[in-house]
């Protein structure tokens, strides 16, 4: 069934009849990154206002993927056990060259996680949930739908904005304008940064197709991949199953194609019908686009902060816009909080462009390289690719080489300034594992119990100090003044091992390891992850 | 015959690497530079009996 697009209701701000006092965050654009942000800081006790011009969820399922590590911090955003509810968890995978597969993977689970490696669900179920979770909290979140922003102006400790709503314009003052208005950023080009990076010419078809009869020929969803599909000659396709029996289908084109012509429904149906036969099927949207790998020298513009594809954008094969746009939320929402409450230095902002520079960077790294995989610029190029797929029927090394989008993964924080280098089992900056543990409320997740806050977890005998803002968690200790909990399969101890203690920040990575409950240098790599 | 992965996670690094070794040249001058890149691997890897595996891999559907 088709999704219903029901409009959010519109109500007359109260800018427009008298002055409001300043906000301390302004969030700009109500997308997936928008209400993730406006969620994030909220449950951190910071109010924000979020702006949108529009007034329903995104058209069309777009970003349709969506990480472990995205789904574990939605999980701590309160969404993540819906989307796992509602998305389908895909593991079998099969790569095509011509008409015949190469080989196929199936991304057994690890066990001992509470969500999967990936699952697939509309970015509109993740808006319509998000929202849904941003009304559960009036007195922090004031969404304001149909307020489009027509300008803004940096004051150097508060930026002014320009509104327009259906009733008239007003003007709202904020501490900090966090910009989440996508990859066409208006915020960005009001301020005219550059923003430069790698195009690539192709042109790429996407149609969501809703059907009955599962097109591969079983009921556990795959994802298939062809480099030079028998039924388009010389590209790329890719077949991938969403909630409610649609399917995403992704042609690419090729850099001669008209794209006007190419979107009509008499170019697009000889084309799924090649792939998915002769069963009945209803076009659901469709879209023709182009992309580029590009992204902003710096997210950080003193009081203006860029999160999400409005900093950087990447091309869609590997999942790393939306996932990477959450993991900007979940690196700047517990800083943001910290330097508003006056708990951290303002230059802990800093530190976000440093995290996210670096993520970015990797993220259009690995995608530019899928696109050029999939791609092949030259004949030589093409001459290499098309070896690799034939020597990978045999040999897995080939396997190893042939890339058709490498999926998002969290990255590693290690390098930079907020981490105390440490040697353990979880190196600091890493994101923390997660692990099935019992407690006094019965069964849980690690996950759920160290993220949001400074954590400190220890296990067996070792016996946390007592911090101030730092919450304590044993594993396999009993009588302490803090909350205990079991391994109950031992996942845990495999991944953290039993003789270290863990700093974590309140984004679930790991700032620093100790072999000894060490108050004092607990305490010193706390100040320096907070940037003091 | 099954070639045991040796490059593993820096796969991705060594392809756009090799790609890139190839970036502005023409057709014949790649091909020049793809047979001069073996007959270097092969005076690295200088194991002839290694080498003949190496080589029957790659005849492998040649001709297919």
């Amino acid at each position: 069934m088709a999704y219903d697009y029901t409009p959010f209701p519109y109500t007359a701000p109260a800018g427009l009849t008298a002055p409001e006092p300043r906000h301390p965050v302004v969030i700009v654009g109500a997308g997936p990154i928008g209400l993730a942000m406006a969620v994030d800081l909220a449950l951190q006790g910071v109010r924000s206002v979020v702006l949108d011009d529009n007034n329903v969820v995104s058209v069309g399922s777009r970003a349709i993927c969506w990480a472990k590590r995205t789904l574990e911090i939605f999980d701590r955003l309160g969404i993540g056990e819906r989307m796992l509810e509602k998305g389908v968890t895909w593991k079998v995978g099969r790569n095509f060259f011509g008409k015949d597969e190469v080989y196929n993977f199936d991304l057994l689970p690890e066990p001992g996680h509470k969500y999967p490696a990936f699952i697939n669900l509309q970015q509109y179920y993740v808006e319509q949930y998000l929202v849904e979770r941003a009304l559960d909290l009036p007195d922090l979140i004031d969404l304001r739908f149909l307020n489009k922003v027509t300008g803004h102006a940096d004051h150097g400790d508060h930026v002014s904005l320009t509104v327009e709503t259906p009733d008239g314009n007003y003007t709202l003052q904020a501490d900090w304008y966090i910009a989440c208005d996508g990859a066409a950023s208006p915020t960005r080009k009001r301020m005219a940064l550059p923003f430069e990076g790698q195009t690539f010419e192709e042109h790429f078809l996407i149609v969501d197709v809703e059907m009955e009869t599962s097109p591969f020929g079983t009921d556990t969803p795959e994802r298939w991949f062809w480099f030079a599909p028998p039924f388009h000659s010389g590209q790329s396709a890719l077949l991938h199953k969403q909630p409610d029996n649609i399917y995403r289908i992704d042609l690419q084109l090729g850099p001669e194609t008209d794209p006007k012509s190419e979107a009509t429904e008499e170019k697009v149906l000889p084309r799924l019908r090649a792939i998915v036969g002769d069963a009945p099927f209803r076009i659901d949207w469709m879209s023709v686009y182009k992309f580029r790998c590009a992204k902003l020298e710096s997210f950080v513009h003193n009081r203006v902060l860029f999160v999400g594809d409005s900093g950087h954008v990447v091309s869609p094969f590997g999942a790393r816009g939306g996932n990477g746009g959450i993991q900007d939320v979940d690196n700047l929402g517990w800083k943001l909080a910290a330097v508003l409450k006056g708990d951290a230095p303002a230059r802990l902002i800093e530190t976000y462009d440093e995290e996210r520079q670096h993520g970015s960077r990797e993220n259009i790294l690995n995608s530019s390289r899928a696109t050029n995989f999939m791609t092949p610029k030259t004949a030589i190029e093409a001459l290499f690719r098309n070896e690799v797929l034939h020597l990978a029927r045999d040999h897995g090394f080939a396997r190893r080489l042939i890339n058709s989008g490498r999926l998002s993964q969290p990255c590693s924080l290690a390098e930079t300034s907020l981490q105390t280098a440490g040697d353990a089992p979880l190196r600091p900056g890493s994101a923390a594992q997660d692990a099935p543990l019992t407690g006094p409320q019965g069964d849980t997740w690690l996950i759920g119990q160290a993220q949001g806050d400074f954590t400190l977890i220890g296990f067996g005998g070792t016996e946390l100090p007592d911090i101030d803002g730092v919450r304590c968690v044993g594993i396999d200790s009993h009588d302490r003044a803090y909350t205990c909990f079991i391994d109950r399969d031992g996942h845990a101890k495999a991944r953290y091992g039993s003789d270290h203690i863990y700093l974590l920040r309140p984004d679930g990575h790991i700032c620093a390891a100790f072999t000894a409950p060490d108050r004092a240098a607990i305490s010193a790599a706390l100040q320096t992850a907070k940037g003091n | 015959m099954d070639l045991k992965d040796n490059l593993g996670a820096t796969g991705d690094d060594f392809y756009a690497a090799l790609i890139a070794t190839h970036d502005g040249l023409s057709e014949s001058q790649s091909h020049a530079l793809n047979a001069r890149l073996v007959l270097i691997m092969a005076n690295e890897i200088g194991d002839l009996a290694r080498l003949a595996i190496l080589l029957k891999a790659a005849r492998k559907d040649a001709t297919g």
